[in-house]
Order: C-alpha cells, then sequence, then structure tokens
C-alpha cells in the first residue's frame, strides 16, 4: 500500500505540471487556433532561462519565474502579432490557417531548438534546488513547490479567465471570433494575449521541470507530444480537461515507470486508443 | 471516349513525361557522382509527398504518419536485405506498411480534423518506441546495421517506385475512390448519405499510399550502414512532405513533384554549406516560405502569370 500510496502522490505531483503544459497547448489552439508543435520548445527555454540565471547570478529558481514567464509572453505575443496574424490574413478559411500555422510553428521548432543548442550546447543540466525530502513519503521537496506552482498558475488563471473583462473577452473569442469582434473585442490583441499566455505557461512549467529533472536542449518534443496526449484526453479547447488530463497521465506515466519505465510512452498509447474508442472527443469533449 | 481523347495538350505533357523519364533512366550512365545521390533523394522526397497528396490533399486530413511508414520500411531493409533479394525486401515493407496503416487507419476512423493529425503525429513516437523495446527485449541492441546497395541500384529502384506511386496516384484520382475522397473533404456526411463506404474509401488509400511511403524508407536504408529508431522514425520525414505539397501546390500531381525536387535541393545545398547551422537556417527558410508564398510555387507562377497576362485587361 506504501508503494502505491507514493506512485499517486508523485503522480499527482507530475500530473500538476504535465497539466499546466497541457493548459497553456490547450489555450493556443482552443482560440487562436495554432496547434503549436514548438510548445516544448519554450519549455526548454524556460527551463534553460531557470538554469542561466541560477548558474550565473545564483538566482533562486523560484524567483527567476518572474523573468521567465514574462519574458516568454513578450515572445509569444510578439509571434503572433507577427507571424501567425498574418498568416490568418492571407489565409482563405479556418482549415488552411491551421494547416500553414501548424508548419509555421514546425519551423520554429527547429530555429529555437538550434539557437538552444549554439548557446547552451547538447549536454545534460540539472538546477540542485530544494532536493531534500519531506518527512512521512519520500516525497523530495522540490516537486511539492512544484506542484504549488502549478496550483496557483491554475487558480489564477481560471480567476483571470472568469472575473476580468479581458478573460470574458478570451472565452467570447474562443466561441466565435467574428461574432466577438462584432462585439468590440479586438481580436487581434485577444489572440496574441492568448498566444503568449500559452507560450508563459510553458516557460513556467519549464523553470518547474528544471528543478525536478534534468534538462537538455532537445528535451523539447517529448513534452509537446505528451501535451498533445492530455489534449486528447481531456477534449481539445477545453481548460479543465487539460487539468483532468494531465493528473491523469501523470499518475498512469508513474504507475508504468514503478513496473517498466521503458514502457511509458507505449502505456500513454493504450490509454489514449481505449479513451478514443470510448469519447471520440475526450473526456470532456462536446 | 473524351476522357482518353488524345488532345494537343496531352500530346505535349506525355512527350514532356517520357523525355523526363529517358533522361532520368540514362542519369547513372552520364555520371556517376553526386548528382546520382541528390536524383535519389529528390525522388525519395517526391514518392512521400504524391503518397502524401493523394489521400490528404482531396479528403482534408491532414496525416503526420508519414515517418512510422518510412521508418519501418528501414527495419524491414534491415532485418531482410542480404538474406533475401533486394526487390523482395521492397515489396515486404511495402506490406508491412500497409498493414501498420490499416490498423492506424481503423484506430482514428472516428477522428475529424486536428484530432486525426494529433494521433497520427505521435503515432510516429508509439512506433518509434514500440520498435526500440522489441528491439531491448529481442536483441537487447539499440541499432542494427543495413546491407547496402549501390548509388546506382537504390537509384533504379526509387525510379521504379516513384514510377509506380504517379501510376497508382492518376489510378486513384480518376477512379470512383478519387471523387468519393474529394466528396468526403466536401462534407463527409453527405458523402456517406449518398452511398459511399467512408470507412472503406479512407482506410483503404490511406493504406495503399502508405505503402509507397515503405518502400521509399526501405530503399533508402539500404544507402545507410547504420539505422536506430532516432534516425528512422525521425519527425521531419512527416512534415517535409506536407511542407512540399504546400509549396508545389497540391491542385495536381506535377506540383508534389516541383515542391519536393526544390525544397531537397534546399536541403542539400544548406547541409552541405552550413553543417552546424543546417537545421537552424532551414526552420528560418521554412517559416519565411509559409509567410510569404503560401499558395506554393505554382501559384506564385500563376499569380506572376496573371499580372503579366492582365495587364491590358480590367480586373474581372
Amino acid at each position: 500500500m506504501v508503494v502505491l500510496r507514493d506512485i499517486v502522490i508523485t503522480g499527482l505531483l507530475l500530473g500538476g505540471i504535465l497539466a499546466l503544459v497541457s493548459v497553456g497547448f490547450s489555450l493556443q489552439y482552443g482560440v487562436a487556433r495554432v496547434l503549436n508543435v514548438s510548445h516544448g520548445e519554450f519549455i526548454m527555454l524556460g527551463a534553460f532561462i531557470t538554469f542561466w540565471l541560477f548558474t550565473s547570478v545564483d538566482l533562486n529558481p523560484l524567483v527567476s519565474l518572474v523573468v521567465t514567464a514574462p519574458l516568454i509572453f513578450v515572445i509569444g505575443w510578439f509571434l503572433h502579432a507577427t507571424l501567425f496574424r498574418r498568416l490568418m490574413n492571407t489565409a482563405p478559411a479556418l482549415g488552411v490557417f491551421e494547416g500553414w500555422s501548424m508548419l509555421a510553428s514546425f519551423g520554429l521548432l527547429y530555429v529555437v531548438q538550434n539557437l538552444a543548442r549554439i548557446i547552451w550546447g547538447s549536454q545534460t543540466h540539472q538546477v540542485i534546488f530544494l532536493n531534500r525530502a519531506v518527512t512521512g513519503a519520500q516525497i523530495p521537496l522540490n516537486r511539492l513547490v512544484a506542484l504549488g506552482v502549478c496550483v496557483v498558475v491554475g487558480v489564477v488563471f481560471y480567476l483571470f479567465l472568469t472575473r476580468t473583462r479581458l478573460g470574458k473577452a478570451i472565452r467570447a473569442s474562443a466561441q466565435d471570433p467574428t461574432v466577438a469582434g462584432m462585439m468590440g473585442v479586438n481580436i487581434n490583441s485577444v489572440l496574441a494575449i492568448c498566444f503568449g499566455l500559452g507560450l508563459a505557461m510553458a516557460g513556467i512549467a519549464g523553470s518547474l521541470i528544471s528543478t525536478v529533472y534534468a534538462i537538455q536542449t532537445s528535451m523539447g518534443l517529448q513534452y509537446t507530444v505528451i501535451a498533445m496526449i492530455v489534449v486528447i484526453l481531456g477534449g481539445l479547447g477545453s481548460i479543465t480537461g487539460a487539468m483532468i488530463g494531465g493528473v491523469v497521465l501523470g499518475i498512469v506515466s508513474q504507475l508504468v515507470t514503478h513496473f517498466q519505465p521503458t514502457m511509458t510512452f507505449i502505456a500513454y498509447y493504450v490509454i489514449i486508443i481505449i479513451l478514443l474508442l470510448a469519447r471520440p472527443k475526450g473526456i470532456m469533449g462536446k | 471516349m473524351g476522357k482518353f481523347a488524345l488532345t494537343k495538350n496531352r500530346i505535349v505533357s506525355l512527350a514532356i513525361l517520357v523525355v523526363i523519364l529517358v533522361f532520368l533512366a540514362l542519369l547513372p550512365t552520364i555520371t556517376k557522382g553526386y548528382l546520382v545521390t541528390l536524383v535519389a533523394d529528390m525522388m525519395r522526397y517526391a514518392v512521400l509527398t504524391v503518397a502524401w497528396v493523394v489521400f490528404c490533399a482531396p479528403t482534408g486530413y491532414l496525416s503526420l504518419a508519414t515517418a512510422a511508414f518510412y521508418g519501418l520500411g528501414f527495419y524491414v531493409a534491415a532485418v531482410f536485405n542480404g538474406p533475401l533479394p533486394f526487390a523482395v525486401v521492397i515489396i515486404i515493407a511495402g506490406v508491412v506498411a500497409f498493414i501498420v496503416a490499416l490498423l492506424i487507419g481503423l484506430l482514428t476512423l472516428r477522428l475529424r480534423g486536428v484530432y486525426f493529425t494529433i494521433f497520427t503525429f505521435a503515432v510516429v513516437l508509439l512506433v518509434n518506441n514500440v520498435v526500440l523495446e522489441v528491439e531491448r527485449l529481442v536483441t537487447g541492441t539499440r541499432g542494427r546495421f543495413v546491407e547496402t546497395e549501390t548509388a546506382q541500384t537504390a537509384f533504379y529502384a526509387m525510379l521504379v517506385v516513384l514510377i509506380a506511386t504517379l501510376l497508382t496516384a492518376v489510378l486513384i484520382r480518376r477512379s470512383r475512390y478519387g471523387l468519393a475522397l474529394q466528396s468526403i473533404g466536401e462534407y463527409e456526411e453527405a458523402a456517406a448519405h449518398s452511398g459511399i463506404n467512408v470507412v472503406m474509401t479512407k482506410v483503404l488509400v490511406f493504406a495503399t499510399t502508405s505503402v509507397f511511403m515503405g518502400m521509399a524508407g526501405a530503399i533508402i536504408a539500404t544507402r545507410r550502414t547504420y539505422i536506430d529508431p532516432g534516425i528512422a522514425f525521425n519527425m521531419t520525414t512527416s512534415f517535409l512532405p506536407v511542407l512540399m505539397a504546400m509549396f508545389g501546390g497540391m491542385g495536381n500531381l506535377v506540383g508534389p513533384v516541383i515542391g519536393a525536387a526544390v525544397f531537397t535541393y534546399i536541403g542539400e545545398t544548406l547541409l552541405t554549406r552550413f553543417p552546424d547551422l543546417y537545421m537552424l537556417i532551414f526552420g528560418v527558410v521554412l517559416i519565411l516560405a509559409i509567410l510569404f508564398m503560401p499558395a506554393g510555387i505554382l501559384g506564385l507562377g500563376q499569380q506572376l502569370w496573371r499580372k503579366v497576362k492582365g495587364g491590358r485587361r480590367a480586373p474581372a
């Protein structure tokens, strides 16, 4: 039972990070309609900026969130305002835009990953931070802190979406961009903010990951795929679905890792296939 | 039989096609160097792109599973080439790709739009992981060595596969399956109601086009000595055909071939000139290309042509 309890707890801790990654991914597709294949690269970027601040000026990884999140938000906002907005204006139909934007984000994946490789090399790094166990269960403190940050970000984001004017504009744009535009929502600005927010969440997740796991410049794609799987599990564009999906996947991944680490990815797939046969549009999908 | 009547246009394009094929067939006898490898590479991407276009262009289902079938071809070549003749190996690769594509098709039947894209994207990593796991349990190694073939053999094999791909593409587009695919792309429910077996058509065409992806993989694998899952199931292989098809234009079959040739050439040039920055520059080229000529090379040509021609007329 102790083993099971530890698996569930570590699964929950990992699930928090996965949920954060997936909510960002889901936001980018759900509102801005960009299937961002380069999402994971910004997780890597967040992780490496944290690592760089940690080793050069000895900055606490939690404090560095104040740097990484806004910085990556601005990058995302800028990318949408230049690249994706232009594509959206030239594309004849939404389907075409989705295809183009996915390809453009694939190009972005190359650019970001290779720039990072040139700057930081391709070896493995880790940020050693709060690496001690909490009494009782063998839970490292850094994972607990990471989960705490995820929960805080999740709650703040939820309040932002439901309680603020901008949040309302975002929800309206997700439902129907044209009508939202007619009602006086500045669509271009809202979409750019959403894309930026999605990337900022990836950046925060990256910072947290750097304190828990080893990081490399090639780590991005694996997180993109996890985000995709979580989002299929939860239903595309559904924020709640992404959170539930993240936690489910976290627990499953720990469960499989306990018995056979190399089978983790295959297990994800088995779950997806079962779920797709039962609910083709995800847990929270309509 | 108006459909197959030999109009003047048809004769001209047929003549051009024959000239190109004769030139390709004679190429390895003229030069023996780098050009043969380069053209074989172009033909490889032409096979992948045309095979991709046949299913994905009319239906609007954007598949990113190309690398899965292509990589399986690699592994078939690694296992069977040597003990079995090369031609048989290529056919086995096609059969394996067909069966796997059939399975994937049956699983993705219920998925629409972006769900299908995501599923196929992740399928490549699934196959990658399964192969890795099988290798770990069975052989206890990570990679494999492949029995090599000469550049010339690979070139001719690829030429044959390219011709087969193009022929199949033309036949599918002209058959009732082609029409069925198009109506699925327009409105899937309506297609189902007008008596098209939507599921059968999709799965069958998806699996048929995957055969050529597997074959191309088996041929290219023999030009390498060592493969591992990371090499075989590279995500780039899934994205490049989409890119090349978009640049060539998907309305006909000439566009994808031109797109494949142009992009292979750009890629090769970058790789030889800037081996360290190759991926970075390629990413930039990709973004710029989508940004400034999304309608593709042929689209750009048509635009220019319209400007030149339409100078005397008022815009309609």
